[in-house]
């Protein structure tokens, strides 16, 4: 018996959508559109969290010295420290001329050589984690010897807040598109089943269940939601593929390298195919609801 | 045993209206009767068939179909009786995209009935009522006379326990009525219970079934062989 209905219920949805053909191929591609834009945010959200984690991995802590300090005290006390993953030495001399460097022009400095140089030693140390930078970097304070020391607290800080900004943003956004893209199915499928009232009317005096009556509804927006969501992600893998090719010819700055594990990427575009394909359904139970009382 | 519908005390208003559709009816119907709902429009019987085929549930009092109250079937059982029940429409209700086997075949489709019992059933009950030849016609090229036959062998082809028929003749002229209703009568011989709303009061008076009569949802008149009542 419920195999007879379940024959019946592909059979009705497969005519529905082959009559409706052009009406389910423009929802499938608005579908597509949406969920393409939700998954695009979905991989720049993505990149933007392997960015701000790669530039927090590279945090270095800036370790100044006392002028008078010996740095090899210092260097032998870093040596026992656990956290530390390894370190410069970074000589005042070299210091300044770094500095020249990257102010592009070593004559302004010339005159502060020597006796005269204004900048301490200091030490460029690295910490095993980046989340082991803040209590290391309070251990080092507390050594003899040691000025100051910095690990750009404030760029830690204000990265993980853009992230969680932009996360949040993200999720708003998608949920929108979502919104628009379940709101679009449930208007087609209306229309589908509009274009069948009679008939529904007529089923229900037949003594057919609702389940019967809504589940070849739910299988036209099912595919509807499935193929516009296949064409998404075949398209956005596509696109992604090509950006992450470029990015890669093109040697950018280290942080600018995209996520190319597909661990990380599979998530994602098998969500996205998840997520269209339960909007088609659940835009069509809810369009159809409120034909089913009687 | 329980009769087949018995109705206690059953009170509908409809909301927005303080008119009541029907007032305090009590009434019971055994297997296998015929009976003919009668009175003028608005008198109650549609309302009546609503409740038997529990589209609508009583205000007040009780309905109970084979000794159980209606209005506390679970989905299940409120499939099972509406699947006992066959409806036939004073505007037939034929879906016009399909044939006519199509047509009566899809009584047994959305019950979820084989393939194989459809081939079986669907030539068996338009034999009955007498469209053989026209199984492969459409509703719209077929008389309003035949239309309504379809329509019966769409309701008598799940072997219903009973036929709930508003006005089955009032699109039909009096020649296409009276075998309509000698059809209905057929049926009716084989066991099934038929229920009619009708005002084709020369037919109801000369098949001499039972009439319930309704006025303003009020139970006026309830005899066995009766007749249409021309004083009401």
């Amino acid at each position: 018996m419920i195999l007879n209905s379940l024959r019946y219920c592909l059979r009705q949805g497969l005519v529905s959508l082959r009559r409706n053909f052009w009406l389910a191929v423009v929802t499938a591609g608005m579908i597509a559109i949406s969920l393409a834009i939700l998954g695009g945010f979905l991989l720049v959200a993505l990149n933007a969290g392997q960015m701000m984690r790669t530039i927090a991995e590279n945090v270095e802590i800036g370790v100044f010295l006392n002028q008078d300090a010996e740095a090899e005290a210092v260097q032998s006390q870093l040596e026992s420290l656990e956290g530390v993953y390894g370190y410069t030495f970074v000589s005042k001399e070299q210091g300044l001329y770094e500095f020249g460097q990257s102010l592009g022009d070593r004559e302004l400095f010339s005159g502060l050589d020597g006796e005269l140089n204004p900048l301490p030693d200091m030490f460029r140390v690295r910490a095993r984690e980046a989340a082991l930078v803040p209590s290391l970097a309070d251990e080092i304070r507390a050594l003899p010897g040691v000025e100051l020391v910095d690990y750009g607290e404030e760029l830690v800080a204000r990265l993980v807040g853009v992230t969680r900004w932009l996360n949040t943003f993200f999720l708003g956004i998608s949920f929108l598109l979502a919104l628009g893209a379940i709101f679009l199915i449930v208007t087609i499928i209306r229309l589908s089943v509009l274009a069948r009232q009679d008939e529904i009317g007529v089923m229900k005096y037949l003594g057919a269940s609702n389940w019967f009556i809504r589940f070849p509804f739910f299988l036209e927006g099912m595919t509807m939601g499935w193929m516009g969501t296949l064409a998404a992600t075949i398209s956005l893998g596509f696109a992604y593929q090509r950006l992450v090719s470029s990015l890669q010819r093109d040697a950018l700055i280290f942080f600018l390298q995209p996520v190319t594990d597909p661990e990380k990427l599979w998530p994602v575009f098998a969500g996205l195919l998840v997520l269209g394909t339960l909007m088609g359904g659940l835009g069509s139970l809810v369009s159809v609801r409120k034909f089913l009382r009687v | 045993m329980s009769a087949l519908i018995e109705l206690e005390k059953v009170t509908k208003s409809y909301n927005g209206s303080s008119a009541l559709a029907l007032d305090a009816v009590s009434l019971e119907i055994e297997r296998g009767e015929f009976v003919f709902l009668v009175g003028p429009s608005g008198a109650g019987k549609s309302t009546l068939l609503k409740l038997m085929f529990r589209e609508q549930i009583p205000s007040s009092g009780k309905i109970y179909f084979l000794g159980r109250d209606a209005a506390r079937f679970k989905a299940s059982e409120l499939l099972k009786h509406r699947r006992r029940i066959g409806m036939v429409f004073q505007d037939f209700r034929l879906l016009k995209q399909k044939t006519v086997f199509e047509n009566v075949a899809f009584a047994l489709e959305v019950i979820g009935r084989s393939a194989r019992e459809i081939r079986l059933k669907v030539p068996a009950a338009l034999e009955e009522v007498g469209l053989a030849d026209k199984a492969q016609a459409f509703p719209g090229e077929l008389s309003g006379g035949e239309q309504q036959r379809v329509g019966i062998a769409r309701a008598i082809v799940k072997d219903p326990l009973m036929i709930l028929a508003d006005e089955p003749t009032g699109n039909l002229d009096r020649d296409n009525s009276w075998q309509l209703m000698e059809l209905l009568g057929k049926i009716n011989q084989g066991g099934t219970t038929v229920i009619i709303a009708t005002h084709a009061w020369d037919v109801v008076d000369r098949m001499r079934k039972r009439v319930v009569a309704l006025e303003k949802g009020r139970l006026i008149r309830d005899e066995q062989r009766g007749s249409y009542g021309h004083d009401s």
